[in-house]
Formats: C-alpha cells, sequence, structure tokens
C-alpha cells in the first residue's frame, strides 16, 4: 500500500486521507462540489483497520451535529458539506468554536467561486473569520490529502474544530497521488461529562472566548501552517505575490509559462484564518507593492491591510468569479508591467444544460404550465431548477424555500381583495426531507393555499443519486428503515393529498385541477401532489420501462411545441425543412412528448 | 515531456470517461498529470470541458492558447473552446461536416458497434494514429482495460481500434 500511487479526484483524495488519519464518523449532506468526498470514504472503507460510521444525513446541521457528538467521545470525525451547506449548519459551527471539541473533529466545506454549481459564491474563509474557526485551503488534490493527518492533529491540540476548505477545482481535478496505510489510533468511545463546558449557559461562555480567542493566536502561529516563501532573484524589489488555494497553483504555471519563476518573491498562504500578525508584520516592513490572488473574498487582503496591496479591494483583481489563469495572467501583467495578454478568452458559454431525455420532471412542468399558465412556481435546488427552461419554475432560493415562498406569495396576494393566482411549488425529495417538512407544517398551520408537487425521483439526483430516507438505503446501500413522504405529509396537517406517475399526463393534469378546486374551496388549504417515478438515470429505472422507436411524421407543422416548451434535448428543429427531428442516440424511447404534439406528428412504434 | 489537452463536449457523452483514460495512462507511465472535469447541473446536457495536463504542473485550468491538443466530441463547441487551443495546436472533432481540423464521424463509426457514446474511445483512437497524444496504442489499451467496467472492455477496445485504424 505505502507509495502507490493512484489517479484520484480531489474528493477522492480527501476521503482517502479521511480513511487514512483514522477518522471514524463521517456525515454529509450531498451538494456538488463537494458530493463525491464521503462517496469515496463509501468506496474506501474496507481500508479503514477500525470500524467507521458513514452516512448521507437528512441536512448538514445534522450531519454537523453527528460529527460533533462523536468528536466529543474523543473519536475523529468529519462532517463534509458545499459552502451553502455550512448556512444550513451554521448554528451548531458557530458554537463550536467556543465549546471546542475533543477528537480531532474536521468540517469540509467546498467553496464554488465562478459559480458552477451553486446559488452564490460564498467564501468559507470569511465565515470562519466570523465564526472565529481556522481554515486551512489546499493548492492540489495531493496537498488537499496530505493535509488532513496534520489538520486533525492541530484540531486535537486545541480541541478545536478546524475547516478544510477545498474548491470546486481542487474536488473536481484528477491527480497521481501517493497513498498511505491507514493509521490505527485504538480510541474507545468516553464521554467526560462536563456540562460547564458542553452544555455551557452564557455564565460559563466568556472564559470560554476568552480560551478560544487565546488559542487562535497561538494557532496562528504552528510552524508547520505558516505561509511558505519561493524568494525571488532581487529582480522585483520591494514586490511580492500573495496566493492561496487553486490561485497559487494557477500562479505558479503562469510564472513558469511566462518564465518569470523566481524572479519574485512568492508566498502560499496555507491557512487564510487566524493569519500570523508577523506575517503581516513582515509583509508590511519588506514590500512596498502586494499582489494578492485569492478566491473568492478578500480574507487574506482585509487581514493584511496593507497600503501596498493590488487585490480585490482596489479592484486590480476583479471581485467576482473564478480566478482563472487567464484572470490571474491580466492580472498579473498589470501589477508587474508586462506586456498584457494576446488573446483574448473566448465569452460564449455553450450550451445550456437540459432535463434528460426521459426525465419525468420534465412531464410534471409541461403539465404544471399548461394547466396553470398564469400561476406562480416557486421551485427549489437540484435536477427541476432546470424547470426554468420550461417556463415552470420562477423563483429558485435556497434548499426548502420553495414551500415557505409560496406561501408568502399566497399572503401577500390574498391580503388585497382575497383573489390570489395558483401557486404550484416544486420540490425534490430529498431538498423535502432536508428543509421541506418545517416549512410545510408552517404553510399548513397559516392557511396558506396552494399546491406543493413533490417531484419524488426516489433519490437526490443532481449530486449522482445519493440515497433519500424513503427508500430504505443508507450510505454504501446499506439496508436501513424507511420512512415514507406519504404519512409525513398527512401528519404536516394535509388534508389534500394524491399521488401520481407524472407520465400519465392526463391524470396528473386532472389532479392539479382538482387540487386548484380543494385549494379555493372553502375549506381549502395546502394540496399536496406527489409525482412519483424513477430517475431516468437510473439504469434500472430505464430498463424497467418499456422502451419505443420514436419518430415524427410528414404532418409535422414546426410549431416547436415539442422542442421549447416541452425542451426534451433528443428533439431538435431541421431549420431546412422547418420540421423537428428526433436524435435516435439521444433518445430513450420515453414517448412522454408524443400528447405534447397538437397535430400528432409523434408517433411511437414497438423497437424491433 | 508536457502536453496540454482539451476535451470537449456536452454532458453524458462521455467526456469524464475519455479524460480519466488519457489520465490513466500518464499515472501508468509514472508522468505527473492533472485534470479538470464538469460536474453538477452543466453535465445534464450542458457544454463540458475537460482539461488535462501531462507534466510537471502545479495547476489542472489551462489558459487561453496554451493546449496542445482539442478533442472535441460536440462540434457546436468549437467557438466555445477553440481559443484555447495554440495556433499550432492539433484539433479533432466528431463531426460529419466539414471544416478545420482532423474530422471524423465518429459517432456513425460507434454506432456501428450498437452505441453511439462509443465515439469517445474513437476519438482516442483517432489521437493516437494521428500522434496527437503522447502516448502509444497499446498504452492507451492497457487504460481502457482498467477503467472501463468488465462486461464493456471488449465494445470500448473495438471502439478504440476502428478510431486507430481510420
Amino acid at each position: 500500500m505505502k507509495n502507490k500511487i493512484q489517479l484520484l479526484m480531489g474528493n477522492e483524495a480527501i476521503g482517502q486521507g479521511l480513511i487514512e488519519a483514522g477518522c471514524q464518523i463521517a456525515a454529509a449532506y450531498p451538494g456538488t462540489p463537494s458530493t463525491e468526498i464521503l462517496q469515496a470514504v463509501i468506496d474506501r472503507q474496507e481500508q479503514a483497520v477500525e470500524p467507521i460510521h458513514i452516512e448521507w444525513s437528512v441536512n448538514e446541521k445534522i450531519a454537523f451535529e453527528v460529527a460533533l457528538a462523536a468528536s466529543y467521545t474523543g473519536k475523529r470525525s468529519v462532517a463534509v458539506m458545499k459552502q451553502v451547506g455550512l448556512n444550513v449548519a451554521a448554528d451548531p459551527f458557530m458554537r463550536t468554536a467556543y465549546i471546542g471539541i475533543k477528537g480531532g473533529m474536521l468540517t469540509i466545506v467546498a467553496d464554488d467561486p465562478g459559480p458552477h454549481s451553486s446559488q452564490n459564491e460564498q467564501d468559507t474563509r470569511l465565515f470562519c473569520l466570523q465564526a472565529r474557526v481556522p481554515v486551512i485551503d489546499p493548492a492540489s488534490p495531493a496537498e488537499a490529502k496530505e493535509w488532513i493527518r496534520p489538520a486533525f492533529e492541530l484540531s486535537e491540540k486545541y480541541e478545536t474544530n478546524i475547516v478544510l476548505r477545498p474548491t470546486t477545482r481542487i474536488c473536481h481535478s484528477r491527480q497521481n497521488v501517493a497513498l498511505e496505510q491507514p493509521i490505527k489510533l485504538e480510541r474507545q468511545a468516553n464521554f467526560e461529562k462536563n456540562p460547564t463546558r458542553w452544555a455551557a449557559t452564557p455564565a460559563f461562555l466568556p472564559a470560554l472566548h476568552r480560551n478560544l480567542n487565546a488559542n487562535l493566536e497561538k494557532i496562528a502561529t504552528e510552524a508547520a501552517w505558516q505561509p511558505r516563501l519561493i524568494p525571488g532573484n532581487g529582480s522585483q524589489p520591494r514586490t511580492a505575490l500573495v496566493a492561496s488555494g487553486i490561485a497559487y497553483s494557477n500562479l505558479v504555471d503562469l510564472l513558469e509559462e511566462l518564465d518569470l519563476n523566481g524572479t519574485v518573491d512568492l508566498y502560499q498562504v496555507l491557512m487564510p484564518y487566524p493569519l500570523n500578525p508577523d506575517f503581516s508584520a513582515q509583509l508590511h516592513k519588506k514590500y512596498d507593492h502586494l499582489l494578492i490572488l485569492e478566491e473568492t473574498y478578500p480574507v487574506i487582503e482585509l487581514q493584511l491591510a496593507h497600503p501596498g496591496s493590488s487585490g480585490k479591494q482596489n479592484g486590480a483583481v476583479p471581485r467576482e468569479g473564478e480566478l482563472t489563469p487567464d484572470v490571474i495572467h491580466s492580472a498579473l501583467a498589470n501589477f508587474l508591467k508586462l506586456a498584457p495578454p494576446n488573446e483574448k478568452p473566448a465569452t460564449r458559454r455553450g450550451q445550456r444544460p437540459s432535463l434528460c431525455p426521459g426525465c419525468s420532471h420534465r412531464t410534471a412542468f409541461y403539465s404544471i404550465k399548461k394547466c396553470f399558465p398564469t400561476g406562480i412556481f416557486p421551485s427549489d435546488i437540484g435536477c427541476y431548477t432546470l424547470g426554468m427552461n420550461l417556463g415552470a419554475v420562477h423563483t429558485v432560493h435556497c434548499m426548502g424555500a420553495c414551500i415557505s415562498q409560496g406561501a408568502g406569495f399566497y399572503q401577500a396576494y390574498q391580503q388585497d381583495d382575497g383573489d390570489f393566482p395558483t401557486i404550484v411549488v416544486t420540490i425534490g425529495d430529498s431538498t423535502f426531507f432536508h428543509a421541506g417538512i418545517p416549512a410545510l407544517i408552517n404553510a399548513v398551520i397559516q392557511q396558506a393555499r396552494m399546491i406543493i408537487v413533490i417531484l419524488d425521483n426516489a433519490t437526490a439526483a443532481m449530486t449522482g443519486g445519493q440515497p433519500v430516507p424513503h427508500m430504505g438505503i443508507a450510505a454504501g446501500d446499506k439496508p436501513t428503515k424507511a420512512v415514507a413522504i406519504e404519512p409525513l405529509v398527512k401528519a404536516s396537517g394535509v388534508d389534500f393529498m394524491e399521488v401520481c406517475n407524472p407520465y400519465d399526463n392526463e391524470k396528473f393534469e386532472s389532479l392539479l385541477k382538482n387540487a386548484d378546486d380543494y385549494i379555493r374551496s372553502p375549506d381549502g388549504g395546502v394540496a399536496v401532489l406527489i409525482a412519483r417515478h424513477g430517475c431516468i438515470m437510473d439504469p434500472a429505472v430505464r430498463k424497467s420501462q418499456e422502451s419505443f422507436f420514436v419518430t415524427i411524421l410528414d404532418n409535422c407543422i414546426g410549431c416547436e411545441k415539442c422542442t421549447s416548451a416541452f425542451e426534451c434535448p433528443a428533439l431538435s428543429m431541421d431549420r431546412e425543412k422547418n420540421v423537428a427531428v428526433v436524435d435516435q442516440d439521444r433518445c430513450i424511447g420515453c414517448g412522454t412528448c408524443i400528447p405534447v404534439c397538437p397535430v400528432s406528428a409523434i408517433i411511437k412504434q414497438e423497437k424491433s | 515531456m508536457k502536453q496540454q489537452i482539451i476535451i470537449s463536449g456536452i454532458g453524458g457523452q462521455g467526456v469524464l470517461f475519455l479524460t480519466r483514460v488519457i489520465a490513466q495512462v500518464a499515472v501508468n507511465q509514472g508522468i505527473p498529470v492533472l485534470t479538470s472535469e464538469t460536474h453538477g447541473m452543466a453535465q445534464r446536457g450542458g457544454t463540458v470541458l475537460s482539461t488535462i495536463k501531462i507534466g510537471d504542473f502545479s495547476s489542472p485550468l489551462i489558459r487561453t492558447a496554451q493546449a496542445d491538443l482539442g478533442i472535441l466530441l460536440w462540434e457546436a463547441n468549437l467557438p466555445v473552446h477553440r481559443s484555447l487551443l495554440k495556433t499550432n495546436g492539433q484539433l479533432l472533432i466528431n463531426t460529419e461536416n466539414s471544416g478545420e481540423g482532423t474530422r471524423l464521424d465518429a459517432a456513425k463509426i460507434a454506432r456501428t458497434l450498437g452505441n453511439a457514446v462509443l465515439l469517445n474511445l474513437v476519438l482516442l483512437g483517432l489521437a493516437v494514429n494521428q500522434k496527437a497524444l503522447f502516448c502509444t496504442a497499446e498504452e492507451c489499451e492497457e487504460a481502457i482495460k482498467q477503467l472501463a467496467p468488465a462486461k464493456f472492455v471488449e465494445q470500448n477496445l473495438a471502439a478504440f481500434q476502428m478510431g486507430l485504424s481510420h
């Protein structure tokens, strides 16, 4: 095993690192770009030399709290999430800074500068500054893995939670990474009861706060986590480059390509918070000009407060988006007064994503839009955000928000003259469990009148098919108790609930109309439709449903309903003939487009 | 030895698998490699880009006009990703249309094997055939055998061979 080299994705490298470091409790909620970390722990658990509990928790707050208490027993634990997941886990995360932990605890929070797959590009390092939690910022997959063991050691030394912050370009990069033997810690769970700490009331908090501040001062000076300097040759006097994370790696390659390697002092910041005040003082003394490169917010820059800084605050570095090699090239050229880049990066974005051919969300959205052309459609985080392409998604905010937003829309409209538009909320099954249930209870008790469609495809699809609570499967395909959606909906006080496969468009549309009648009836309230059809990405689902040979007849009138209102990626327009055509490479033969055609030109035949 | 490669396509076309095969070849040879990939939302049929940097690099990302080789599985991405290629960089495109670069209707070839998604390995074969890659056919075949699910290995190798002998 030792020195074995494998090609690993950053997230796999992190998962491997957790097992090698003796982590015994790993909890996560899936979210791009973090998802594959827990999956890697699942896939590699055979390597662990001691028991390891791995769970896909119902949400990030829960994942954090499970890992936290496990750490109280002296064992090593980790909570894994994406950057906005930390918002969900913020409450326990903030208090943990004061109370601390026992066994090493890491919170791995994957940021998404760009953003590529997120509702914002918030910077976890700034979150950590506000929470007063140390954060480390690796520059490559190999580095992310290498740091896990020393990060656990740092965590145990100061009994503090440590955040490892990879970004999309670390998580979803692959690199040749050296594997190590997992260590054996031989720790038995031993929770030392100490209510003045673990249940600290306000009376005990000033002392804990003082302890936190004292620890942060010491952590800032820990030798292993100090900024690393690659000195220049003096040709750029009193000038330095300071970078962290993937921006540092981009900068290193750029300096090499521009033949500037070793000409200017270059610092890699490993731990952006807490920064060592001596490092800051040294930069103030030694340099007149600094270029600071970090994603996404000016965290190092704010702490350094160097008068000669070029960075996000003076606009020398863009304040939004990724610091790609092209962006860094422009900033560096300006800073060092080099020739500006010759080539302009492309600005075109390429093809937008869309729901898969055969996706049952598409049929559900099409029916919703058809039944309520003037409705208001709050939606949520998941594949079904792409219902936007069909004009059936009007708001997307954060996990679970659609139900509360639907209720908010209702309250605002109905108070004017009692009339209200039909509000149809769409939420996925995983999102419903994550944050939808309290919102549903609230909508019911506040007597909102709206339709909630739970798009139940039996998986967390967007992130690659993680298990959901109603399927009776836990991490690693282990059987567990299933918690069904229907009784939860009923117990939340919903009196109108129906279940339907949205492939059956006639039935689904008639239920939508019934639901609309219900919410407008004297005793009406929240109506819930569960639109149930397995995710088409699941090979078992594809195999279990009949597949037809779908073609388009000559009587196609070129109305584009199937290609734009229904927006199936397997259908496109032949512009010369002005007819729709089926891309047989992409069509899965579900036939859900057939009812969409106003002239019955789409037909299906048995496959020969 | 240094080589910078882009692989461009749309989600579901097999860009990730092709990226892994090429990177695995480098690992097998003991050459450092870095890749970057598109995951998440964009994978749902949208434009995806992988970058591969073979040799002594720190970052997986490729700057404008620095790629030595571009493999395009989806021709419509050409205006989006063309600028990443060096002016003298090699370009291999899956298409039935004529135009710049080395072009091959790899999807059509893949369909004869029963699945258009195999076009990714047809293009890999073409890249080796065109001497556009740092590695040999045998090295690619070894990596395909390592990474393809057992029941698809033969079909994958056949697709690779069809591109190679084209």
